[in-house]
């Protein structure tokens, strides 16, 4: 691609790809992580082929693009123009896709099959948009993933991509943009809210020069993947708001920090980075403007205490993830030492959506205080499990049943835990919660990043407590000793009322040490480490003493508190369970019933995986 | 332990400028290059970028990603993010480990396998899932599923390990 020389330059080949988008019929297939784990690299490579065989290759397009949304349901993919959805396919499918996408409008025979089937009704799904998953979305950020090859900039620019940067420096002066992202209202995405325009502003008033920019994409939270996915499927909206966010702050290079384990988004990003070097979006004299501009991308080495932005910075100065107590704040003192903002994956895609729709137009979706749209990973003991954008505001009750099509196998809702380790665990009867930063924070829970995790009636609050902790402690740099000790204590104290050994006098100590590593801790990871203990302590206390008093785990999770039976009325004696079982321990002859020696059983669940007629009980 | 040939590592090092926050990046090359950081790969990076070997120690120890014993021809993660942890991760773990008699984490006797757990390699819509050498991700695990996924990458490591037969008896004749 030629270098654009300026703002015009780039319209006019926008306009151009505009034009040579033809009437002809395109199939998106996702090619997210997800999806290709459910294999859609083999779905791809078979319509591929399938369409070579046929020489369609002319008349129908195929495209990988990123994330959907809708991992549970994969491989899934769009055919376009017509905005057909289909889910769950397979490679012996691709005769069919292609049949459907070929024929002429209003002729279209869909294949039935692949069509979403809604569980409440039974009936089959044509449109995307007619799915209640997406339905009640407000795609704000991903609405463009099913539309656009990640690694190709021509179709972020047909899109309307980089029209905000173009905008911005024709016809923004730099405070204007500060000004624009304040009166948005929006607050960073990565966990805390912080108003991101006040955060900006701090550093523009600095006078030490180079400044630096950072874009955290350190997805630490286990249960969350909205960074992953928005780099993965549409990098070039992550980076057009790192280079406005570069004029805007007179900064002289950018790192985007990205987590190791996600390698499809490293590499979709440094595609995306070097596609817009090529055609002029960044390096020297952006679109032929003065503002010259540079961003690296940086891989993590694992370790969750780099997402806390004074670690993540010593982290890319090459040295142990270890935070340091604020202030000095990053906008005084950053990277080398010198002011710095850093900001979410989701805060910086946002900023291009604010620029071209106006400031007031963001402002007016959500809450009074929360602004904008939120991205959550809605995973755990729920039906339609994938990434959702809702406005700000939306209830708990919505997510859950309306979007997240409720708990499987009709189970009851336990909890939903917000915010990762960080956050706590809101009981089923808040559920009508609003979700926004000040309603969760009160909760006990917190926004965090976005992960949403549902737990049933089968999910033991607190084996959930102990797990976060085992997580937490493992990941505690060291640095501080409330948060050094004070993890390992809450972790030993459930684990000993996990095996049905703790006493009443645990649960105040539980709270104590609790309050005292959240109100000593030097930074984040440790301030916020307690939260899934006490939020647990505080709405699921019951749980504890039933484990406690009891000696019971009421959800029949934790090991040393059940017993493994077979009920002989049930059991045909099929010896399945005794082809799986590791330790022999269960006894019976064939077409009699078994039981279960339970010296020897290790409580592991192979057996109940594959009893047909359900004879093995938990007590 | 194995000897390194060091040669390898200096046009590894070669495209790093000599500053300390390469070390990361170089560290990271060093290990997908031997699936582990040798120790006299550390002593030469630290003379290198002349940061001193304490702190590359300090850092080789502190990232996950980084091990100072060779790990498996193929590493297991199993994820035990908070949405395989619901869904039953633990007991997929337990099984892997027994199945290849290994008594926790680590890398088992033959060199052939690493099993790693981490947490959250973003797949939670197909919980519970384990990724293989950093590609092959494994969705919708069960404990039935095991065998087969250790049997692929057995036999996987034993096909590379006749062609390298192969090639060595080529290179003799």
């Amino acid at each position: 691609m030629q270098k654009l020389k300026s703002p015009h330059e780039l319209k006019e080949l926008r306009l151009c790809l505009e034009a040579s988008e033809t009437a002809r019929p395109c199939i998106s297939v996702c090619a997210g992580s997800g999806c290709k784990a459910s294999g859609a690299d083999n779905v791809i490579a078979s319509i591929r082929r399938e369409l070579d065989k046929r020489e369609l290759s002319g008349t129908i397009d195929l495209k990988s693009t990123g994330c959907h949304g809708f991992c549970e349901k994969g491989p899934v993919m769009i055919i376009w123009p017509d905005k057909i959805f289909y889910n769950g396919a397979t490679q012996s499918d691709a005769n069919e896709i292609v049949n459907s996408a070929l024929a002429d409008h209003g002729h279209k025979k869909p294949v039935e099959k692949l069509l979403y089937k809604d569980p409440n009704t039974g009936e089959r799904v044509l449109h995307e948009d007619d799915v209640p998953f997406y339905a009640r979305q407000k795609r704000v950020l991903f609405g463009n993933n099913g539309k656009l090859d990640p690694k190709d900039i021509r179709d972020y620019i047909k899109v309307g991509g980089y029209t905000a940067l173009a905008k911005v420096l024709s016809e923004f002066t730099r405070e204007q943009v500060v000004e624009d992202v304040k009166r948005s209202g929006l607050r960073g995405r990565g966990g805390a809210g912080f108003p991101t325009g006040v955060k900006w502003e701090a550093l523009r008033k600095s006078t030490t020069r180079p400044r630096y920019i950072i874009c955290n994409a350190d997805e630490g939270d286990p249960g969350a993947f909205m960074d992953r996915s928005l780099l993965e499927g549409n990098p070039h909206s992550v980076l057009e708001g790192i280079i406005i966010g570069g004029y805007a702050l007179e900064a002289a290079e950018a790192f985007v920090y990205v987590r190791a384990e996600y390698p499809l988004a490293v590499e979709h990003l440094a595609i995306a980075i070097q596609q817009a070097e090529k055609a002029g979006l960044l390096g020297e004299n952006i679109l032929g403007s003065k503002f010259s501009f540079k961003v690296h991308l940086v891989q993590g080495a694992g370790a969750f205490v780099c997402g806390e932005e004074t670690a993540l910075i010593a982290s890319i100065e090459g040295r142990v993830g270890e935070p340091h107590p604020r202030p000095p704040f990053p906008v005084q003192k950053g990277l080398w030492g010198k002011p710095t903002v850093i900001n979410n994956v989701k805060t910086w895609a946002s900023v291009p959506v604010i620029i071209n729709k106006g400031a007031d137009w963001y402002a007016s979706i959500g809450t009074e205080r929360s602004k904008g749209t939120m991205v959550f990973s809605l995973v755990g003991k729920i039906n339609n499990t994938g990434l959702v954008e809702v406005p700000m505001g939306i209830t708990l009750r919505e997510m859950i049943y309306q979007i997240g099509g409720g708990v499987p196998k009709g189970k009851k809702l336990k909890a939903i835990q917000i915010g990762g380790p960080s956050g706590g665990c809101i009981p089923a009867n808040m559920i009508d919660l609003p979700i926004d930063y000040e309603a969760l924070t009160q909760a006990g829970s917190m926004m965090g990043s976005g992960g949403m995790v549902v737990m049933d009636e089968d999910t033991c609050m607190v084996d959930v407590a102990r797990y976060f902790m085992e997580f937490l402690e493992e990941e505690s740099c060291g640095k501080c000793f409330p948060c050094r000790e004070g993890t390992q204590v809450l972790r030993d104290i459930l684990n000993r009322i996990s095996q049905g050994k703790g006493t009443e006098d645990d649960l105040e100590l539980l709270d104590d040490a609790g309050w005292m590593i959240k109100e000593t801790s030097l930074c984040g990871l440790g301030q916020t480490a307690p939260n899934p203990v006490l939020s647990t302590l505080r709405y699921f206390r019951d749980e504890y003493v039933a484990h406690i008093h009891d000696k019971k785990c009421p959800a029949k999770v934790c090991k040393e508190l059940i017993v493994y039976e077979i009920d002989e009325t049930i059991c045909d004696g099929c010896h399945a369970c005794v082809r799986v079982c590791a330790t022999e321990s269960i006894l019976g002859e064939k077409k009699k019933p078994h039981t279960i020696d339970s010296g020897k059983c290790i409580k592991c669940g192979a057996c109940i995986e594959v009893c047909q007629p359900k004879a093995v009980l938990v007590h | 332990m194995p000897q390194v040939d060091l040669q390898n590592v200096e046009p590894l090092l070669e495209q790093y400028e000599d500053r300390r926050t390469n070390l990361i990046p170089i560290l990271q090359e060093v290990q997908d290059t031997y699936r582990y950081l040798p120790q006299d790969v550390l002593k030469r990076i630290s003379k290198k970028l002349k940061v001193p070997l304490t702190d590359v120690y300090q850092v080789a120890t502190f990232y996950r990603c980084f091990s100072l014993v060779p790990r498996g021809k193929h590493v297991i993660q199993v994820c035990l993010g908070t949405a395989c942890h619901v869904r039953g991760a633990p007991r997929v773990l337990d099984r892997i480990l027994r199945d290849l008699k290994m008594a926790g984490p680590g890398t088992s006797s033959d060199l052939q396998f690493t099993v790693e757990t981490v947490r959250c390699i973003g797949c939670c819509g197909l919980a519970p899932v384990a990724r293989v050498d950093n590609t092959n991700t494994h969705p919708h695990l069960t404990q039935a599923k095991v065998p087969g996924l250790i049997k692929k990458y057995s036999e996987k490591a034993d096909e590379h390990k006749t062609v390298k037969a192969d090639e060595a008896s080529h290179a003799k004749a």
